[in-house]
């Protein structure tokens, strides 16, 4: 939210930085501040309490078409001098490239900014004794959810007050606040036949969003149910993904849309706009102008509006995600896709990133294939996948599916393909659209059959 | 860092509430990195990171607050706000009387990366590049960068512990991208050590390019990986990472103490093959998990953690240490001072035995040849864990064969430590990050060749 009115402080330390600028000088100050409480409880006592405020700047500076780039994790005024002055510095040692650039007017210019509520001033008055007591409850219902609940390994409340502000010498400025909280916890489940976890969570804005009924009821549920899972034998099978899970491959595949990979050599949907790359129904947006998405910002940290950016459309490629650099640089203009943290510069990402819906509930869709291996939770999604090749090979747990009803648990087993041939797979989105923590939201999905590698 | 008076009277206000322990860590950390992407230098980025974390220990609970504000009252704020998390009730006053530990050791043979000039950071990555380029026009894409960090740390508590430490660390990393028939395919390569620019004297940036390169064309010929369960060879320095995952993460105290390790209880039993001896060792070298002190004061040391298969040791930090009567082991670490600090590994080691590597591939009639892996990941409770391969190869007839892609190898902590039939005499060890809990911090780990009897190969081969 712009606001001219009434700037915040950030927004004011911005700006002071920013209209350093020297001649011929373009300079660029993003600015944050989170106040964050996070409790650990365990055997039924506080195990930590930990509330803090961090806070910090990056400085950027483009002179000569070079870019140099400084940070600090504090806001003291000297210390943002020395900042400004260590991004000049670097910026004599980087290499020319002539579309390095802030964004400017033409950037902001035409494009609204979205009406986005991401604050809740009740969150900020909830006493630190409510939140201990959420996670002592969890711990507690988590326990004493069924009887083959061994012990919980963790049980926690967190949450966040986050403030951004994004300045630059153009005049090109933003200030974007938002508050999240979330609990979760973790049961060991043993009924002889060796332990299992699960995992139960709910996240939101304010206290009201967390229905905190579902996390020991997910938590239990999901680890009860692998009990007695073992490897099954090597076989091709169709894969029902979770929603989780489903959130999880996606955010692998968001970095194939990025325009710096596509740029740079580094995407394998490079050079295949206006191409079938997935089945006919598969349609992909990031969405941060969405309020229920978590990542929903109404600017991205450029200081530029954010848009609905349609990523595929039935299955056709219909184009990338863009910062300013890569906007200019490839022709095709920001996206308002830039995304960072205060200690690096601008990079290209996604903010609500989802499938569009289908039609069929998790069940109906559990029903619609003979047999399945629905997979729970996967492991290794960062050393088993590659979003430039496209290999895919991770380690998973779930159940098998027959006859449209959960059977025997499995554990200890891979599934692999490559992300090219799962979007063309795909043969199934469910209807259960999840909003989750991060940048994807998830959904219940199957695909057409994997390896599954097992006993 | 800080005046020793005022550490003193912040413990003591952090205590004044009662509490039974209290901790002041100071971090004052400079850091530089460069990048050289698409054939040329993209751009340099300093970073200054200084601050305190408080801890404040009562009964089972701890408090904990951090603040980038090291002047006293910024530091009492702290102390308030950390001890009222604990809650600290109505207890008596405290004396704390901090002791000075040794100094931090000179060391004659730094060039700390503050001194080094920033053209000489970017001029090694531009010839990382051109050496990788050269390894062939298939190479379409290089990435190399360079990273320095500087950390300071001072830790003060209510035991009189008053330690210091200056730790550095650079790194450079290669990434390439080859293209051909088997579509884009990616090389990688990261060496660091705990030191600052003189790495260069023994790291040839020029052999970490070509070495990522070569990575990337030799998976341009590869077949799919193989489906199923068969014999595994881990080359030595690649398979550290799978002790790392199958057993050290479980070996971590407060795992153990949370009864949320598949390890908890076995002290004195037999968890693994005879042939496996395990430690962790913090002073090893100047290996990326090398430290004087742990982030909790206490100096870091060799634990053995299995010795000859039986399980000796786990790895401890203070606060466990502490409640079970147990001293720490020096593995309490923590990513910054806004982190509390947790047991963690350091450098992991499986020890020589006295097989000749290449005898042991010649044993294996069919299998899989592990060169480089890519990380990995465990659930300590149920010990089963995933590895990917980042080069790998077939064995066929006790012959190293071709290259294989995409393979993540699954298994279980305590069956595949059962499985190790055959140590190497041969040595080598890993640089890598380490996640847990959110918090990340760099390690190492190492091996001999291995043989393990049976793992399951996640391929796409049919």
């Amino acid at each position: 939210m712009s606001q001219e009115t009434n700037p915040t402080d950030l927004l004011v330390i911005a700006r002071r930085v920013a209209s350093a600028a020297g001649p011929g000088e373009q300079v660029e100050a993003y600015v944050v501040r989170s106040r964050e409480t996070d409790v650990e409880v365990f055997g039924g006592e506080v195990e930590s309490l930990t509330t803090a405020v961090v806070e910090g700047v990056g400085v950027r500076v483009v002179a000569d078409h070079r870019q140099g780039y400084a940070w600090a994790g504090s806001l003291d005024e000297s210390v943002i001098r020395e900042t400004l002055q260590d991004a000049r510095d670097n910026a004599r040692f980087g290499e020319p490239d002539e579309w390095y650039a802030l964004a400017d007017k033409h950037d902001v210019d035409g494009v609204g900014a979205a009406a986005l509520d991401l604050w809740r001033d009740e969150l900020v008055k909830v006493p630190t004794d409510d939140k201990v007591a959420i996670a002592l409850d969890l711990e507690r219902a988590t326990k004493a959810a069924d009887a083959r609940i061994r012990n919980v390994e963790s049980a926690s409340y967190g949450d966040s007050l986050s403030e951004a502000a994004v300045a630059n010498s153009h005049g090109v400025e933003a200030a974007t606040r938002r508050t999240s909280c979330g609990a979760s916890s973790v049961a060991i489940a043993d009924d002889g036949t060796g332990p299992q976890t699960g995992y139960g969570f709910v996240a939101g804005r304010a206290l009201d969003d967390l229905d905190l009924e579902s996390v020991p009821r997910d938590a239990v549920l999901r680890a009860t149910r692998l009990l007695g899972a073992r490897p099954i034998p090597g076989r091709r099978l169709p894969v029902i993904l979770d929603p989780l899970v489903t959130r999880s491959v996606l955010g692998v595949l968001a970095s194939a849309f990025n325009g710096e990979s596509v740029l740079k050599g580094r995407s394998l949907f490079a050079g295949r706009e206006g191409e079938q790359i997935g089945a006919p129904f598969v349609t992909v947006v990031d969405d941060p102008t969405d309020a229920r998405a978590t990542g929903a910002s109404p600017y991205d940290s450029e200081g530029v509006p954010t848009r609905a950016t349609m990523l595929i459309t039935d299955g056709v490629l219909k184009g990338y995600l863009q910062n300013v650099y890569t906007g200019r640089r490839s022709g095709a203009g920001t996206t308002g896709s830039a995304v960072r943290g205060y200690t690096s510069t601008p990079g290209v990402g996604v903010r609500a990133l989802r499938l569009a819906p289908g039609t069929k509930s998790p069940e109906e869709i559990m029903a619609s294939v003979p047999e399945a291996l629905y997979v729970q939770s996967v492991s290794g999604l960062h050393s088993g996948t590659n979003p430039i090749s496209g290999d895919f090979s991770v380690g998973a747990e779930g159940l098998l599916v027959r006859g449209g009803t959960f059977a025997e648990p499995v554990r200890e087993v891979t599934i692999a393909s490559t992300l090219q041939r799962m979007l063309l797979d795909l043969a199934e989105v469910g209807a259960d659209l999840t909003f989750l923590p991060g940048a994807v939201a998830g959904m219940t999905v199957l695909l057409g059959e994997m390896t599954v590698s097992g006993a | 860092m800080i005046d020793t008076a005022v550490l003193q009277s912040t413990l003591e206000r952090a205590l004044r509430g009662g509490g039974d322990f209290a901790e002041v860590f100071v971090e004052d950390r400079r850091s530089s990195s460069a990048r050289y992407d698409d054939g040329r230098v993209e751009e340099l980025v300093s970073g200054r990171d200084r601050g305190a974390g408080l801890r404040v220990v009562r009964g089972d609970t701890t408090g904990f607050a951090h603040t980038s504000d090291l002047s006293p009252e910024g530091l009492l704020a702290a102390s308030d706000a950390a001890a009222a998390a604990a809650r600290g009730g109505t207890g008596g006053v405290r004396t704390v009387a901090l002791t000075p530990g040794a100094g931090v050791p000179a060391r004659d043979d730094l060039i700390a990366p503050e001194t080094v000039e920033k053209v000489r950071k970017v001029d090694l990555l531009r010839r990382a590049d051109a050496a990788a380029r050269e390894q062939g026009g298939a190479i379409t894409s290089v990435t190399a960068s360079y990273a320095d960090a500087h950390r300071r740390i001072l830790v003060a508590n209510s035991d009189g512990l008053l330690a210091e430490d200056d730790q550095v660390r650079t790194r450079v990393m290669v990434q390439c991208v080859a293209t051909g028939d088997t579509g884009m395919q990616t090389g990688y390569e990261a060496p660091g050590r705990t030191m600052g620019f003189e790495l260069f004297d023994t790291v040839d940036p020029e052999e970490v390019g070509r070495t990522a390169a070569t990575r990337a064309l030799t998976l341009l010929d590869s077949v799919p990986a193989p489906t199923g369960r068969i014999p595994v060879v881990l080359r030595r320095g690649a398979g550290g990472v799978l002790f790392h995952e199958a057993c050290g993460h479980g070996l971590e105290a407060d795992h153990i103490y949370k009864d949320a390790s598949v390890f908890s209880g076995d002290m004195g039993e037999r968890v693994a093959s005879p042939l496996v001896t395990l430690v962790d060792d913090g002073t090893y070298g100047r290996e990326w998990g090398t430290l004087a002190i742990d982030d909790e004061g206490h100096p870091t040391q060799r634990n053995v953690l299995i010795e000859d298969g039986v399980l000796t040791e786990y790895m401890w930090d203070l606060l466990r240490a502490r409640k079970e009567g147990h001293p720490s082991s020096g593995n309490g670490r923590r990513e910054t001072y806004k982190h509390l600090p947790m047991p963690r590994m350091t450098n992991t080691f499986v020890l020589e035995g006295d097989t000749d590597p290449d005898t042991i591939v010649q044993g294996v009639e069919y299998g899989l040849y592990c060169v480089q892996l890519g990380g990995g990941q465990v659930n300590p409770a149920t010990g089963d864990f995933v590895f990917g391969v980042t080069e790998g190869y077939l064995i066929e007839n006790g012959k190293i064969t071709r290259p294989v892609r995409a393979a993540q190898l699954i298994g279980n902590g305590p069956d595949v430590l059962r499985g190790i039939d055959a140590v190497g005499n041969d040595f080598e060890t890993w640089t890598g990050m380490c996640g847990k809990n959110g918090q990340s911090v760099p390690v190492s780990s190492g091996q001999p060749t291995v043989l393990v009897r049976e793992m399951t190969v996640g391929g796409t081969a049919a």
